[in-house]
């Protein structure tokens, strides 16, 4: 795509024709991958996440401890490094290739293993904290019941932990939204690699600027009044 | 133990928690000996690759000047952020609309945008607009974007610490006499900043963990970025990330560890309102909307 | 307000700790201004830090490759010991804007010379003359560009080695863009990657390195013609026309050969003879 521009540089006379100038990809492209980013990474971060969560609380000491020091690891090492490693490493020397030879599907894919490695550590947190939350007698009324430990954390502790915690939940989404960004360290193409080229191509940064940041606020800001409303209205009542 | 989720385990919950720790263990062991063995395949075991970490010259030249960059940028950011999150942050409990509602909206605008928008556009700014050094320009870059995401999130902290205290605090102020700075500065202010210690220092946790992004992004060179430089001249990419790995997990640590320190130490002391903003206090701050909307930044620590 | 002492000795603790790291930053920065405007008693030249045979920074601190011994020789001539040379990396998407800026004197750093950047930057040079080539294990079947289709390919993000193939030699090669050359010689020797490509001079330097001696081999392929040249800030001919007499002064006295020698010789580097003075090779 730079070449694409290079080869046209009398766009650069209209203030807006930037905008259509990048068509691989588009602003609208960008943010697109960003979205999907930040899907396949929510809906995977949830999942691994949870399985934290149930092994951090669970009776098994080995489990618990596995929990806690994945959270205490991961939560302190910067995702840039985790995200670079996923190509540098698990691509290039475990040979992890997430099932794609192309290496920009391969790194789209890393960018999501990535992010799920990085992000379940904070949704196993937001769970916990969830799970904390309700109160003893709960459980014991479950178990009086003659629940199973499964039972108890299916249908009695989870429902209402999850209820808890949409509201952390919806800030750990909002941080992953802008944590894909860091998706660009390696070329994934998304919104921030967009802003990165162009800004370096283009003159009109603060335009550029302008235009990227207010992708972000409509991505972020209807998720945590949607959500915000949302752990409002579920919240248990005690 | 007993907890919300299990009673104390009896005979048979015992025998099956042993049955799931072995096949737990069985599949850490597998998982790790994968690794193990596609190291040993690929050559990544060999000691010479590891051998430099154990020198001096790897550190002193490489690894040690790119972590003081690191500090330098996180505590430049947290040294600025501080006074602008307090200003913001005790802007948005004005009483006046005018004051209130402006500083909201800077607030919520860069807690919205990533920090990496931040440092590219800063970045490009002084570029363009300064004749700041291009050998300074990315540790400008990097503050700068550091600085204006954390002094919106710190604006928060601020506000909850100071929402935090009791209201006969306020009150008291008030029957005494003292007016509304008066109050702020002399009473609300010097509580909440006790309040809030340990979560600026987790704050910091942030602060270094998003400087990597500068070295990969813009050309920082932090630590991140002089690993690069340290692994042309060992070939060793896979050991140097391990080392760097280690080096941001152990900092970190330490600052966490830090902040529950000062934390409990806070807790404990039987002395003034007893009010304390932990990590996750401020985490439940943020979610729990105090006042104004609903926050559209994450909470800071993520 | 007993809670004082507990706040004042934490937030001391805090402010200390944070102050201490923002001094060292503040001395870092005047020493900048001191010798940002070139002359004084020292020179701000830009290099590479992570080529090996070229602009590399060794363990002790010191830095070794061509392009320093050049730039140590150029150095010499303009008036400044080697002790006065203060190196600076400039990475390749910073050249243009440290010399513009005046934040380098001038800048030896795998620098081809091409129009685009001519019209940004002034040239001296060119002192040598690199092609892009191919980098592939020892008993890899690659010998030709067009082999690399359907092949994984491996390069520095952004750099034109890369969009060169994918525009010219190779159209299907699948490309992987990693941060740096390093990154990509542990992706070929584990075979994540067929091939890497750059100036055969930089690939040479990485493949003599002690952890892959033996293992790789160039394939010999002049993709392009990259003359080396040392850029200099747009206008200053006078600092052009006293580095290219340098150069010259270089090559006659054979310091260019040696510097050759010690360099590409390790790596086994067939170079090609000294450019002239001003003969860009296209």
């Amino acid at each position: 795509m730079l070449s694409t521009y290079a080869t046209h540089p009398e766009a650069r006379e209209i203030v807006f024709d930037f905008l259509s100038d990048y068509d691989d990809p588009s602003i609208l492209g960008a943010f697109w991958t960003t979205v999907q980013l930040t899907v396949f990474s929510g809906v995977g971060s949830l999942v691994w996440g949870t399985l934290l969560a149930a092994m951090r609380v669970s009776p098994v000491p080995l489990m618990r401890g596995f929990g806690t020091a994945y959270v205490n690891i991961v939560r302190n090492i910067p995702l840039t490094v985790i995200i670079v490693f996923t190509s540098l490493g698990l691509a290039d020397i475990f040979g992890v290739t997430m099932g794609a030879s192309d290496f920009e599907v391969q790194g789209f894919r890393l960018a999501i293993l990535g992010l799920v490695a990085y992000t379940a550590a904070f949704v196993c947190e937001a769970i916990r904290s969830g799970i904390n939350t309700v109160p003893l007698g709960q459980a014991e009324a479950a178990r009086a019941i003659g629940l199973s430990f499964t039972q108890t954390l299916r249908l009695i502790v989870l429902p209402q932990a999850f209820r808890s915690v949409i509201g952390p939940l919806a800030n750990v989404l909002i941080a992953l939204t802008k944590n894909t960004t860091v998706a660009a360290a390696i070329g994934v193409a998304e919104a921030a690699l967009l802003m990165k080229e162009m800004i370096e191509n283009e003159a009109q940064t603060l335009l550029i600027g302008a235009v990227f940041a207010f992708g972000f606020v409509v991505l972020t800001l209807p998720t945590g009044l949607i959500l915000g409303w949302l752990s409002k209205r579920l919240a248990v009542k005690r | 133990m007993s907890s919300v989720l299990y009673d104390t385990p009896g005979p048979r919950a015992k025998r099956r928690n042993v049955l799931l720790s072995v096949v737990f263990f069985v599949l850490l062991a597998l998982l790790l000996w994968w690794v193990w063995q596609v190291m040993d395949d690929e050559g990544q075991l060999r000691w010479a690759l590891w051998k430099p970490f154990t020198e001096s010259q790897a550190w002193t030249t490489y690894l040690l000047p790119g972590l003081g960059n690191t500090l330098k940028a996180a505590a430049l950011a947290m040294v600025i952020a501080l006074p602008l999150g307090a200003f913001f942050g005790i802007s948005r409990l004005s009483d006046h609309r005018w004051v209130r509602v402006p500083a909201g909206a800077v607030v919520e605008f860069f807690r919205a945008i990533p920090v990496l928008l931040l440092m590219l556009f800063a970045n490009a700014f002084y570029d363009l607009y300064t004749d700041v050094s291009s050998e300074q320009r990315p540790l400008y870059a990097v503050v700068t974007g550091l600085v204006l995401y954390n002094a919106s999130v710190l604006a928060e902290i601020v506000r909850a610490g100071i929402l935090s205290l009791p209201r006969g605090q306020s009150e008291a102020a008030m029957a005494v006499g003292l007016r509304k700075g008066q109050t702020m500065t002399n009473v609300l202010l010097p509580q909440a900043v006790t309040a809030m210690l340990p979560a600026i220092v987790s704050q910091l946790v942030v602060i270094v963990k998003d400087t990597a992004l500068g070295g990969v992004m813009i050309g920082f060179t932090e630590l991140l970025s002089t690993r690069g430089t340290l692994a042309a001249n060992y070939a060793n990419v896979v050991q140097s990330f391990v080392v760097v790995a280690v080096i941001y997990i152990v900092l970190n640590f330490i600052l966490t560890s830090f902040a529950s320190w000062l934390e409990q130490r806070l807790r404990r002391s039987k002395k003034g309102t007893g009010v304390v903003l932990g990590k996750e206090d401020v985490e439940e701050l943020n979610a729990a909307e105090v006042g104004g909307t609903f926050g559209t930044g994450a909470g800071g620590t993520v | 307000m007993k809670l004082r002492k507990v706040t004042a000795a934490a937030a001391t603790a805090l402010v200390l700790a944070l102050t201490a790291t923002a001094c060292g930053g503040d001395d870092g920065d005047s020493d900048e201004t001191g010798s940002g405007s070139g002359g004084g008693d020292k020179i701000k030249i830009g290099i590479k830090f992570d080529q090996p045979g070229l602009g590399l920074k060794e363990p002790d601190g010191s830095f070794s490759g061509f392009d320093v011994d050049v730039a140590t020789y150029v150095a010499k001539e303009l008036g400044y010991d080697a002790d006065q040379i203060e190196w600076v990396e400039t990475k390749s998407a910073d050249r243009e804007n440290a010399l513009a800026r005046g934040d380098v004197k001038f800048i030896a750093a795998t620098y081809s010379i091409n129009d685009e950047r001519a019209a940004k930057v002034d040239f001296a040079g060119p002192y040598l003359l690199a092609h892009q080539d191919l980098l592939v294990k020892a008993d890899s079947d690659i010998t030709e560009a067009t082999d690399l289709n359907d092949k994984n390919l491996c390069s520095v993000t952004g750099s034109t080695s890369a969009q060169n193939v994918k525009n010219d030699f190779a159209p299907e090669a699948n490309l992987k863009q990693n941060s740096g050359y390093s990154e990509c010689m542990s992706a070929l020797q584990s075979g994540a990657v067929d091939a890497l490509t750059t100036d055969d001079s930089i690939l040479a330097g990485f493949a003599a390195q002690e952890q892959y001696k033996g293992q790789f081999k160039l394939a010999g392929l002049k993709l392009s013609n990259e003359n080396y040249g040392i850029g200099v800030k747009k206008g200053d001919t006078e600092t052009v026309n006293k580095i290219n007499d340098a150069l010259e002064k270089m090559v006659a006295d054979k310091a260019w050969d040696k510097a050759v020698t010690d360099n590409f010789g390790p790596a086994n580097y067939k170079n090609e003879p000294a450019p002239e003075i001003g003969n860009i090779v296209k």
